[in-house]
């Protein structure tokens, strides 16, 4: 207990007592013990000054942290929509059978941990699943019984990763299962740039003339909302306040993305030198990377990337020369929650608190991380500056369209023949999209990810990808024709369900609502009301909630419906008496009692044998 | 402080300068529902029941600070069923009975339901398992009623340390209010009230204490929330 | 006003399903409008006049209560396809009131609460009752518009007597009605 309290006391110290280094000091407790007990929260209880109830807060938000003793492995299996695509089914049922114990459950000898999780930015390598937060992807009920085994023999988790990954295997320093697959490089990604190159060039500019070059680039931010990222620095910068902060978003959650993390693999001095980039601008000296926990793997990786880049004077004191501009980064890690690339729920997040978002305003550009300006910007938005710095705004704009300039990085998977990360310039039709990465037989495309659209493929073959039409965030589930296509939306529902962080109504209990109704629909219970109503209940969550999550959370529903009415309208109940609710099922109902009589009752059990 | 004017549903109305919109309207005689806002204390943002339009658009009337010109509105057919549709999302989402109630009567939810006309609320009851915490001495947390509106988690903190005595557990719809065990035993008489009487549900519930005013003479018996703003003219 | 006949009254028809006849009594307690009651309506099944069918199609049916067994559904179904207008009356019929306190637990832990753990329970002879006659229980204690459609709804436990007779009397003439703010009560 001595020896506990010590402990706990040091990982606090080493972040100086400071609460809002919370997420980082309930880090270091999970990897010493496995899990977070309650003795370390009396124990930080005195070293933070917050009450465990405070520390709970925190603590019970987030879905990688352990309240209760974990597996001496953790194993979290992704279930969204691009494993169940390629066979999650029997991966889950594989786990389950060679671990010894159900899923959110921990087996009876402590090895291992079973636990579901969304998206964990793999979508073109699934079924994939995190062991330990160290990817194994591709998996297949014979790899996951050669896994288990091995481990449950003794070898260490490290071992079993045998191939050179990041790069597609070009990089030998990272031993990975995870494969780049980058299919396709466009005019900016595409370029070979040094490091270095882009910042220099910023650096004898000053800083409103970085934000105008930025400007005429009319780059907008690529995390899928669009705001115009030059206007964004343009109000940090002229915010009140001596300490501004560049935060840079890397906390892609939206099912089926995953292009931020081939940005990190590929790009990782691009990204960086983009973070100084923007903190010239906005005048920052401080740069933080919010890492979802699902990329902790990259850790080691991204940490000996900043190192060289100190090395390299592109981080540190006197930047590259310039005398007074100092700016450095540092690495803070998520414990999964989707909220969290909610900007203002990830300056919670930061903070060491629930990831909640704000009430607004004030924005972050005004009142931010620690209540001082921030600036939150994509990964992929700062990984482009350098190229836009080096080459230029209006070399920039030359790209895409007229009102969206520039190129997207797309993630692609589900049905087709080459998934993977794809750089296109925006207006680039769903036609050219379609025969690009091999989609032959496509009949919906979830483009932007659940809160994005549900298209049906074959009726928008020249619609385009850009703002002014299709708004691409960077996720483009395919599926074919043979596809249940309601099974996913009602998936997506769930997502939003689970990850809705709970502190606003219509968010909160709303999209249960909704979710309710669309099984009631599957399970051909509805009739044209109940259809009726999901729209107009859907119409009040976006409106009234708090965050993009409730704004945007009856997508799914409303976009499948409009591009696919039938699918619908086949599953109205049109038999039952309209007196009825057909969803009320006399028998199904006794059941219950049946069941009492025969396992309770002597008698029950004579009257129905 | 400066006053400026500012329009809700057409009626002319002043305020200091950058007021809180809720706090204001009532300063006007237009009482703006909500279930977690609290005069003078910081904005919550969670019940959503406030809502307004600004400039054609939704917004929380308790995150709104008004400001010379501003014009708002309030009582339409669409914003008032939103906020019927907020209260009945929060009786469907956990077990509310009235009848067995110790705050019927004098519950902001109740109450807000009457005001809006609420019979039975569209969506399908839920019915989920919430026990009942009872384990601090003096008070016990009634889940089933919790609307999760988080005053008690803003406004009540222990006062020596200042740190939360309640605090939220878990998201999503699994989101409870929890209380600090030690801190809870330590709350004088007086501050127990204040979480009593804070809580706008019958949440948190004081042992020893809870049908302790007749039907009939309790708080929303005499007059219907929102009197002490409007005077009853514009309950409907 | 002129004597109406028996047989162009406007019919109503009363049930309490999972109730406790508390509504019945309220709508009672409508003191001397009872006699007001007579000639303006017809009472066809109720448990007021103890007529146990249909004898003719009502125009307002009035269900106390919600559905825990499956007498209530096939009551209540009754009820529905022989009264015009259904009208759900008091918390019970509207969210299952006090009996759906057991819808949080299963059927099974509530009935061995109840007659095998119970502390007068005779230890080993004990049983869930159990007889042909007897209604089968439910999963769960259903409001009665997740069975049936329901046209209106009183509010109230009860609802008071005015709030009977405002809906009854302004369901009759086919308007929908619009309880006055304080009528409307839960408790």
């Amino acid at each position: 207990m001595v020896r506990m309290k010590n402990q706990i006391q040091s990982i606090a110290e080493k972040y100086s007592n400071d609460r809002t280094r919370l997420m980082d000091i309930f880090w270091d407790i999970q990897d010493l013990h496995g899990y977070i007990p309650h003795k370390a929260l009396r124990v930080l209880e005195e070293s933070l000054d917050i009450s465990t109830a405070d520390l709970r807060e925190t603590l019970s938000f987030y879905h990688f942290f352990h309240e209760s003793p974990s597996g001496k492995f953790n194993i979290y299996l992704n279930k969204d929509v691009a494993s169940q695509l390629k066979g999650h089914e029997a991966i889950y049922a594989a786990f389950e059978t060679e671990c010894n114990c159900k899923f959110g459950s921990v087996c009876m000898d402590g090895t291992f941990g079973l636990f579901e999780t969304p998206c964990i930015g793999l979508s073109d390598q699934e079924p994939a699943a995190l062991i330990n937060l160290v990817p194994f992807t591709n998996l297949t009920p014979q790899k996951v019984k050669d896994i288990v085994a091995a481990l449950r023999a003794g070898k260490e988790l490290a071992a079993l990763v045998e191939q050179y990954g990041y790069g597609d295997g070009a990089n030998q320093q990272i031993k990975t299962m995870v494969c780049s697959n980058i299919r396709q490089l466009g005019p900016v990604f595409g370029e070979k740039i040094s490091t270095g190159e882009g910042l220099a060039q910023s650096l004898k500019s000053t800083p409103e003339q970085v934000i105008e070059e930025v400007k005429t680039a009319g780059l907008r931010g690529r995390g899928g909302a669009g705001f115009g990222t030059g206007m964004k620095w343009s109000f940090c910068r002229a915010a009140k306040g001596s300490t501004k902060y560049v935060v840079c978003n890397a906390d892609e959650g939206e099912p089926g993305t995953f292009k931020d993390r081939i940005v990190m693999t590929e790009y990782p001095e691009q990204l960086f030198e983009g973070m100084a980039i923007a903190g010239y601008a906005i005048g920052a000296q401080q740069g933080i990377l919010y890492l979802r926990a699902e990329y902790k793997y990259m850790q080691d990786y991204l940490e000996g990337k900043l190192k060289d880049l100190r090395a390299k004077n592109i981080l540190g004191q006197n930047v590259l020369g310039k005398s007074g501009f100092n700016f450095d980064i540092r690495i803070q890690f998520g414990a999964g929650a989707y909220v969290c690339g909610e900007e203002s729920a990830l300056i919670e997040s930061m903070e060491g608190k629930r990831g909640t978002p704000r009430v607004k305003p004030p924005f972050p550009v005004e009142v931010g991380y620690l209540g001082c300006p921030t600036v939150i910007n994509n990964v992929e938005t700062l990984a482009a500056l350098p190229y836009i710095l080096k080459n230029g705004g209006s070399w920039y704009k030359g790209f895409g369209t007229e009102k969206t300039p520039g190129t997207k990085l797309l993630s692609v998977s589900g049905d087709c023949e080459k998934p993977g990360v794809y750089e296109i310039e925006f207006g680039m039709t769903v036609r050219e999209f379609l025969a690009m990465v091999g989609a032959k037989d496509a009949y919906a495309v979830q483009v932007s990810g659940p809160s994005g659209e549900c298209i049906n493929a074959q009726q928008s073959l020249d619609r385009k990808l850009c703002h002014e039409d299709l708004s691409a965030g960077g996720s483009m589930i395919i599926f074919n024709k043979d596809r249940d296509l309601l099974k996913y939306m009602r998936y997506f529902m769930t997502f939003f369900v689970e990850e809705s962080c709970g502190i606003c109504v219509p968010c909160r209990a709303g999209n249960i609502v909704m979710r309710n109704n669309l099984d009631k629909i599957r399970a051909g219970h509805a009739n044209q009301e109940d259809l009726d109503n999901i729209f107009a209940w859907g119409q009040i969550v976006a409106d009234t909630s708090r965050c993009g999550l409730g704004a945007t959370s009856r997508n799914p529903i409303v976009s499948s419906f409009k591009n696919f009415p039938d699918l619908y309208k086949k599953l109205l109940d049109e038999k039952t008496n309209p007196l009825y609710d057909a969803s009320f099922n006399l028998e199904a109902s006794v059941e219950d009692f049946d069941r009492a009589l025969k396992e309770q009752n002597q008698i029950g059990r004579n009257v129905h044998a | 402080m400066p006053k400026i004017t500012f329009k809700i549903d057409g009626k002319q109305c002043t305020a200091e300068d950058g007021q809180n919109l809720v706090e204001a309207a009532a300063d006007n005689h237009v009482y703006i529902p909500t279930l977690c806002h609290m005069k003078g204390e910081k904005c919550l943002g969670t019940c959503r029941v406030c809502m307004v339009k600004v400039n054609g658009k939704d917004m929380a009337g308790c995150t709104l600070s008004v400001s010379e010109g501003m014009e708002v509105t309030f009582d339409t057919p669409e914003l008032n069923d939103k906020r019927k549709a907020l209260i009945e999302m929060l009786f469907v989402e956990r077990n509310h009975f009235c009848p067995s109630c110790e705050k019927s009567g004098r519950c902001d939810l109740q109450a807000l339901a009457y005001r809006f006309k609420m019979h039975i609320p569209r969506f399908r009851y839920r019915y989920p398992f919430f026990e009942v915490y009872s384990k601090v001495d003096k008070l016990m947390l009634e889940h089933n009623r919790c609307i999760l509106c988080q005053r008690c988690v803003e406004f009540i903190r222990d006062p020596d340390t200042n740190r939360k005595i309640f605090s939220m557990r878990n998201r999503t719809n699994k989101s409870m209010i929890q209380v600090d065990y030690r801190l809870a035993n330590k709350m004088s008489e007086e501050q127990i009230d204040k979480a009593v009487a804070i809580c706008p549900v019958g949440a948190i519930i004081k042992k020893g204490q809870g049908f302790d005013e007749a039907y009939g003479q309790r708080k929303y018996d005499q007059h219907p929330i929102g009197y002490e703003v409007d005077g009853g003219t514009n309950s409907k | 006003m002129a004597e109406q006949t028996a047989s162009n009254k406007p019919v109503v028809a009363t049930i309490s399903l999972a109730g406790c006849f508390g509504c019945h009594m309220s709508l009672l307690d409508i003191d001397d409008r009872i006699v007001q009651f007579i000639d303006l309506f017809e009472l066809n099944k109720s448990p007021v006049n103890d007529i146990k069918k249909f004898t003719k199609r009502a125009h307002v049916g009035l269900v106390e209560g919600g559905c825990c067994n499956d007498e209530n559904v096939k009551v209540l179904r009754y009820f529905r396809e022989n009264c015009d207008v259904l009208v759900s009356v008091g918390a019970c019929a509207g969210n299952g009131g006090l009996p759906a306190l057991r819808n949080k637990m299963p059927l099974q832990e509530c009935l061995v609460e109840a007659y095998l753990d119970a502390p007068t329970a005779e230890l080993g002879k004990a049983i869930i009752p159990y007889d042909e006659e007897l209604p089968k229980l439910l999963d769960r204690v259903y409001p009665c518009h997740e069975v049936v459609k329901i046209d209106y709804y009183m509010p109230g436990c009860p609802p008071s007597a005015e709030v009977f007779w405002d809906t009854l009397t302004s369901v009759i003439k086919g308007q929908g009605f619009d309880l006055p703010v304080e009528l409307i009560k839960y408790d």
